[in-house]
């Protein structure tokens, strides 16, 4: 049995070598949000926070975040009434389509933003590259961290809850 | 409404039993008890099959179309609470579940007629031959760009004023006062004379004591209060919380998971596989179904792992194992053939261009190509399926949920009656998830076993198994007249599926001849986002461009002159002109590109702005988007829909390709089936012109309008013109590659 430490809960998963983190996470976590898309780290729709680092947890061996924090995107907001201000304003610019690859997107801007709250148009781009949308929300994606960024610059979160 | 029958409506099974007691039977001895289970909640009247009121007000519209993040539940329930005059706070939705009475007959007739109007003294004959057909094909389909403009025109709005009329014939009455001196607003019934007011839910169980009225009066396009305002879409919530459940997140206690291989090859079978890794930790049984190998086992990656370790030998196919230039030629051989033995089907004709042709002076011929493509939607395939005795339970994100149950009924050789499907999410559709390969997979697999099979298809597997978008080829000429317009356009394609107006150009050509043939082929194929108009707006709208520039004139210009007589198109070009500051001037190496194409109802322009720089790299910087889709239901839930069928169309246009090579498709991710990034994407204005014409499509009409907008815009900028996509496949480095 391995001990993995996800939103800051324990689980006790049965991760043999090799088992990549997003199986774990998916299938004996029971915590869906995190996505499969490629299984090779080319869509980002399994975007994860390792100790506040985002990653591709489809490459990612369970065994070796063994110790770390995992944040996922059930474990973004801060408290249950409250989202977090990516997620406000993912829905302020009504940004997914289909929403498949939007837990992938929103984990990707919001380590982008813990790292450059004030991020230009070529550090998204940078930043953001990595995470495909078949839907093609690119511009609304764009808005959406610009808006977060605001936001953030601000002070005042963002008031739209669902 | 002119093609709103009773039998459209009140024959899908309307009718409460008239009081508020529970489980209301609809249409008594035809599978009542099912639709009953939606009726569940203490107090709810049920109107009509499309909406229920409860006491405290909430209106539930029930939907029977897919959310695939097209926002349809949202617009759809729009267009019923429009009708109503319900407080929209207080609208709610449910998918309707996959049983005959929501058996989607106005979509149908809407798809398979494409666009025609009928003449009014065959409306009845026309209901009566789709009715038909679509309770033997059990439709019940998201596609075709129909939602708005079938469920919604035909169903939804209707079901909206029958309900209020019977809320207000129910208030009337019970206040002895004529109906006339009655308004109705956020659902509050009210008499002014007297000040008496009731709310929806008040009136409901009275109300569902009167007649449905067959034809209720509908709302004008001057009376929408809601139509035409955006609001936010029912679905979005959940997608930012990771909470949304899509087909590939359903979770069955005892469930166990699979995946697959199939023969790389199309259409050859397994010759053997080794089965003695079945005792191996994890997995619990491999399943050989004649053309594929499954491996069940106790997670997806448990059984993707033992399914990469599993000796399996493929029959070697000589007759399916041709390769991408043997295709082609094949492809192009079969044309010449056909042509020569004038054994074409004919699409259109008008006048005769022979003679034009034999006299013409100046004749431009070209020959267009565009490649196999991939959905490859975000949500890799996948269905659930838990086969129990003589009784089956499916989950999946499906664009045509009464088909998966027709399919596994057929499968499992039972009563459709013993399948229940239970439809999720749809990661993405495009057309891929109308298909039932993968369903039928799950059951095959399934029923081996006692317990319930998830299963997952790999991204691999879903860009070498997909159904895809074909190959086509288009050969077009055309002879200009002294002034420089076209007398005679011909062309000749391969292959034509649906719509079949897709090749109809709206250009005012007096001698057309348009023709095509079918060349067999081993590639298998599926609608794929805007179908035939994918193939046809890149052939028609790049063809009339290379004759602008034969004929020395802009290319927008020449555009409006040959629609003069249609003002649709001509508002739309001017707008498009106008927004895209068609006329000023752009750097060095900077093109400017239009195209226009109507499709599914909405007439959609764009102008690409695009970069060609020395080595030759291609950025597509700017798509000015014009858009007369008539009535717009969510003008912000519109343009998104605009946004998403133009980066779609931009990723297969700049790079998708799928090859096939010894029978097998070459490519298997996103790394060598790249599509479009955020830092590739440009950056996209929408403009709607909206009208009171009936509402048109959103999800496809942008897709086939962008490639020919980029490549013209490329011929702007470099004078290449690209006859062959993906654009990829041209190196425009100008010092090196003489224009065309």
């Amino acid at each position: 049995m391995t001990r993995l430490t996800i939103n800051g809960k324990e689980f006790e998963v049965n991760a043999p070598a090799g088992m990549p983190l997003l199986w774990v996470i998916r299938e004996q976590c029971k915590l869906t949000g995190t996505k499969f898309g490629c299984g090779i780290s080319q869509c980002g729709a399994c975007t994860v926070h390792l100790d506040g680092q985002p990653i591709r947890s489809c490459i990612t061996p369970a065994l070796s975040t063994e110790g770390k924090n995992i944040t996922t995107i059930e474990g973004i907001a801060p408290n249950p009434d409250t989202l977090h201000v990516v997620q406000q304003a993912w829905i302020a610019e009504q940004t997914p389509q289909c929403g498949y690859c939007q837990s992938g997107q929103i984990m990707s801007a919001v380590a982008l933003l813990d790292a450059n709250p004030n991020p230009s148009d070529e550090e998204i781009d940078l930043a953001m590259s990595g995470n495909i949308c078949r839907c093609g929300m690119y511009g609304r994606i764009k808005s959406a961290i610009k808006r977060a960024s605001e936001a953030l610059q601000s002070s005042t979160p963002n008031p739209i809850i669902p | 409404m002119k093609k709103w029958t009773r039998r459209a409506f009140i024959g899908a099974g309307v009718l409460a039993g008239g009081t508020l007691v529970l489980g209301i039977a609809i249409r008594p001895g035809n599978r009542a008890s099912k639709v009953a289970g939606y009726m569940a909640n203490e107090g709810e009247a049920m109107m009509n099959i499309w909406l229920k009121i409860a006491p405290d007000d909430t209106v539930t519209a029930i939907i029977p179309h897919a959310e695939m993040g097209q926002g349809v539940h949202t617009a759809l329930a729009m267009m019923l609470a429009e009708e109503m005059d319900a407080d929209w706070s207080k609208v709610k939705f449910e998918e309707a579940p996959a049983v005959k009475e929501y058996a989607n007959y106005a979509v149908a007739k809407g798809f398979i007629a494409g666009n025609a109007e009928f003449p009014k003294f065959l409306d009845q004959t026309i209901d009566g031959v789709f009715l038909t057909a679509v309770k033997s094909m059990n439709f019940q389909i998201t596609g075709g760009s129909a939602s708005v403009r079938f469920t919604g025109q035909q169903a939804m709005r209707v079901a909206g004023a029958a309900a209020k009329a019977m809320l207000v014939q129910a208030t009337a009455e019970k206040w002895g006062v004529p109906t006339g001196e009655l308004s109705v607003k956020n659902s509050l019934i009210t008499h002014s004379a007297s000040k008496k007011s009731i709310t929806f839910g008040e009136i409901a169980p009275e109300a569902a004591k009167f007649k449905v009225p067959s034809k209720p009066k509908l709302k004008s396009a001057e009376e929408f209060t809601l139509i035409g305002t955006s609001k936010p879409r029912f679905d979005i919530p959940a997608k930012v919380t990771g909470a949304a459940i899509f087909g590939i997140d359903v979770d069955i206690p005892g469930m166990k998971y699979a995946t697959v291989a199939a023969s790389p090859v199309f259409g050859s079978k397994v010759l053997s596989v080794d089965t003695s890794i079945e005792s191996k930790e994890g997995v619990i049984k491999i399943v050989n179904l004649g053309n594929a190998v499954a491996v069940i086992a106790d997670g997806y990656w448990q059984a993707k792992t033992a399914l990469n370790s599993l000796e399996v030998s493929f029959e070697i196919n000589e007759k399916n194992g041709s390769s991408q230039a043997d295709i082609v030629a094949g492809y192009k051989a079969e044309m010449d053939q056909a042509l020569k033995e004038d054994n074409l089907e004919t699409h259109l004709k008008s006048g005769d261009v022979h003679p034009v042709f034999g006299k013409a002076s100046q004749v431009v011929e070209a020959e267009y190509q565009v490649p196999f493509l991939a959905h490859a939607t975000m949500e890799p395939m996948n269905c659930t399926v838990w086969v129990k005795g003589g009784e089956a339970e499916v989950w999946c994100g499906s664009q045509n949920p009464l088909g998966v149950a027709a399919a596994v009924a057929e499968e499992l050789q039972i009563d459709q009656e013993k399948v229940i499907v239970h439809n999720q999410l749809l990661g993405g559709g495009f057309g891929r998830r109308s298909e039932t390969d993968v369903i039928l997979q799950a059951t095959r697999i399934a029923k081996e076993v006692d317990f319930p099979v998830k299963l997952i298809w790999s991204r691999e597997e879903d860009i070498q198994h997909d159904v895809y978008r074909e190959l086509g080829i288009s050969r077009m000429k055309a002879v200009l007249d002294d002034s420089g317009y076209p007398l005679a356009y011909q062309s000749q394609f391969i292959f034509r599926h649906h719509p079949p107006e897709a090749a109809d150009i709206p250009y005012e050509v007096p001698n057309q001849l348009i023709r095509y043939s079918s060349p067999s082929s081993l590639v298998p194929w599926g609608n794929w986002r805007s179908v035939d108009h994918s193939t046809h707006g890149f052939y028609s709208e790049s063809f009339i461009d290379e004759l602008a520039h034969t004929a020395k004139m802009d290319p927008l210009a020449y555009r409006k002159k040959l629609t003069a007589s249609n003002p649709r198109f001509q508002r739309v070009l001017d707008a498009v002109a106008e927004k895209s500051n068609w006329t000023s001037p752009l750097p060095p190496n900077w093109g400017r590109g239009v195209a226009i194409h109507h499709s599914f109802g909405s007439i959609v322009a764009e102008v690409a702005e695009v970069e060609v720089d020395q080595s030759g790299k291609l950025k597509v910087h700017r798509v000015v988007c014009v858009a007369d889709p008539g009535i717009v239901v969510n003008p912000d839930g519109f343009i998104a829909q605009m946004e998403s069928g133009i980066i779609y169309g931009l990723s297969a246009a700049m790079s998708g390709e799928i090859t096939i090579e010894n029978g097998a498709v070459v490519q298997g991710n996103f790394h060598d089936y790249p599509v479009t990034r955020m830092a590739d994407a440009p950056k996209i204005e929408t403009h709607i012109l909206a009208s009171d014409n009936p509402p048109g499509g959103a999800g496809e009409p942008s897709t086939p309008v962008i490639a020919p907008a980029v490549t013209n815009a490329i011929f702007a900028a470099t004078g290449i013109r690209i006859r062959a996509l993906p654009i990829s496949k041209t190196d425009l480095n100008i010092s090196i590659q003489p224009s065309t």
